[in-house]
């Protein structure tokens, strides 16, 4: 019965597909999945929207939207309503193909992500041997969309947003791919479906997740970091923040276009959160065995809203980093400490299991992280600030 | 691009029949239609970059003519070097053309057409010269040897000749891009040194 329930949609797709003449079924079943990754994410963004401005409004203390609907439920659908009836302007001098182009690209490469993560068991789009640099590939084109954005509207502001954003994305893909590649390292392979394999066993009832290793831990810090600095969000988000540069390279943007933007930003940010949950959350996996009755994307779905519920987190309580200040947190804290993730998996594999692996490998995350950090701010001879009322 | 298949316990209709993903590969060489419609994208997109008048339209249509690169490498079931296409020349190569750009004058269009006058005679001379380019690679040995078929490359082989027979090729790249990586930061720093 929980077999049947676990493959309910697989078994859904094939009766499908059964239907259609034999030749084309390849194509139609393609289709399918396509269609729908599609719908479910982008419903999924409809409701983080909500969640995330509710969200956010308690946490300031506020109430979020709710007029729309019981407790401002149907709010998505008057957005949604709104950015469509808005008048779509385009500057004049601006470069119409590219301007229509720029956010067109960045949805097609958010969504193009999705084809690589295993959503259940059985569950996976395409079972690429090369999966995980598909997905990092297809994360690369949206630095290509956003100079596209910033360079057709012709505002100067636009453009130094749009440069500002693709130096943050070059420098966060850096530490990205590094804790990836720990996780690479210990599976041996870069297809997805093999690495949530990988971690679909238990020892008694704890389960083998990577992030209940000290690198694992480390590499799961270091990829949600980078991850919020590559979908441009808080506290990353001075390309696009509003007090900062008026939303930076989509200035020139109204309307649907606009609302394309914001729909391709979400749906990057829960791309990544489904490779981190791929690498280092085991996937679809259930925590504990007892518990692996409830079905593989339930599972998959309950931990990407908890990661959701972290991004929406850390955006309401964190301040905005500086460019600067950014820049070199990317180049002089996380890539240092990501290679000494690399020198800390290593060591794990090679030291035989037991307790002497944990403290060696903890020792290596945690000595590192403080010597870091201690020497980075002592650099910046920071002392207790001292404020002069006029009197 | 299919659904994984495993064999299911109990809940796999008997009447349905998903083709692997390996025999929807077809032979090399072979003009198929996506064979045809990558190379069409990559001919266009490569004739488009040297036609526009814009500079970084140019370099977008240079772009469309690696992604069709990429296409024709995934074609030819190569995944590693088609993602690492995508992922280095549209990811980073892309962007260093257009920080060249930017950072140099070369945004403005240019003040004078540019096809040049004689360009009657120099297609001439072109068509000339793909005949016999042509005539020669077909009347070649090399065509006539029948295509072997294609190796099934994983990446796990590719990283085991990094690792062991390409060792050293692997070693002097690394030194190169840490050159590179070093002169660009003595490039900066010194920017920056001139600034103050």
């Amino acid at each position: 019965m929980t077999e049947t329930l676990d493959q309910i949609f697989v078994t859904l797709n094939h009766w499908l597909v059964a239907h259609l003449p034999v030749q084309t079924q390849p194509i139609f079943a393609a289709i399918l999945s396509v269609v729908s990754i599609i719908v479910v994410f982008a419903s999924l963004f409809a409701m983080t929207t909500i969640l995330e401005r509710k969200g956010l409004g308690r946490f300031q203390n506020r109430y979020g939207p709710n007029r729309v609907g019981p407790y401002g439920l149907l709010q998505p659908l008057a957005d949604g309503l709104k950015s469509l009836t808005k008048e779509d302007i385009v500057p004049r001098s601006a470069d119409k193909v590219v301007h229509l182009l720029a956010p067109l690209v960045l949805v097609v490469a958010a969504f193009l992500g999705y084809a690589v993560l295993p959503i259940g068991r059985n569950m996976v789009a395409v079972n690429l041997d090369a999966g995980v640099l598909y997905f990092f590939a297809a994360g690369s084109i949206v630095e290509l969309s956003i100079f596209m954005a910033g360079w057709s509207s012709r505002n100067k502001y636009s453009l130094l947003g749009a440069m500002r954003a693709i130096a943050q994305m070059i420098s966060y893909e850096i530490p990205l791919i590094l804790s990836a590649i720990a996780v690479i390292m210990t599976v041996g392979s870069l297809s997805a479906v093999a690495i949530v394999e990988a971690q679909a066993a238990y020892t008694g009832i704890w389960p083998h997740w990577f992030v209940f290793t000290p690198w694992g831990f480390a590499g799961f810090v270091l990829f949600m970091i980078a991850g919020t600095a590559e979908s441009n969000r808080s506290p990353f988000d001075l390309p696009e923040g509003e007090s900062e540069i008026i939303a930076g390279y989509y200035i020139e943007y109204s309307g649907f276009k606009f609302a394309l933007f914001f729909l391709g930003e979400y749906i990057g940010m829960f791309a990544i959160s489904g490779m981190a949950i791929t690498l280092f959350l085991g996937g679809w996996s259930a925590p504990f065995p007892f518990l692996s009755w409830i079905p593989s994307y339930l599972w998959f779905f309950a931990k990407l809203f908890a990661l959701i519920a972290m991004f929406i987190w850390v955006r309401s309580t964190l301040p905005r980093l500086r460019m600067d200040q950014l820049m070199s947190f990317a180049w002089k804290f996380m890539l240092p400490m990501a290679l000494l993730n690399l020198v800390n998996v290593a060591v794990w594999r090679f030291l035989p299991s037991g307790l002497s692996r944990w403290l060696v490998c903890a020792v290596l995350v945690i000595v590192p992280y403080i010597l870091l950090g201690r020497g980075l701010v002592q650099s910046k001879k920071l002392e207790k600030r001292v404020y002069r009322f006029a009197d | 691009m299919l659904l994984d298949v495993r064999p299911l316990t109990n809940t796999m209709p008997s009447n349905v029949t998903i083709e692997r993903l390996d025999q929807l590969k077809d032979v090399p060489g072979e003009v198929t239609l996506p064979f045809f419609i990558l190379s069409v994208l990559t001919i266009l997109g490569a004739a488009a970059a040297l036609t526009l008048r814009n500079l970084v339209h140019c370099v977008l249509a240079l772009m469309l003519a690696f992604v069709g690169l990429a296409g024709l490498y995934l074609h030819l079931d190569a995944q590693f070097i088609g993602f690492a296409q995508i992922l280095v020349y549209i990811g980073a190569v892309a962007i260093l053309i257009v920080f060249a750009i930017l950072l140099t004058r070369g945004g403005e269009s240019p003040s004078q057409s540019i096809v040049s006058p004689s360009w009657a005679i120099s297609s001439v001379v072109s068509v000339i010269v793909f005949g016999v380019l042509a005539w020669t690679i077909r009347s070649s040995a090399t065509t006539r040897h029948s295509i072997p078929p294609q190796p099934e490359v994983t990446v796990k082989q590719i990283g085991d000749a990094l690792m062991s027979r390409f060792a050293l090729p692997l070693e002097v790249i690394g030194l190169l891009l840490t050159a590179a990586l070093v002169g660009a930061v003595t490039i900066a720093m010194q920017d920056k040194q001139e600034m103050k």
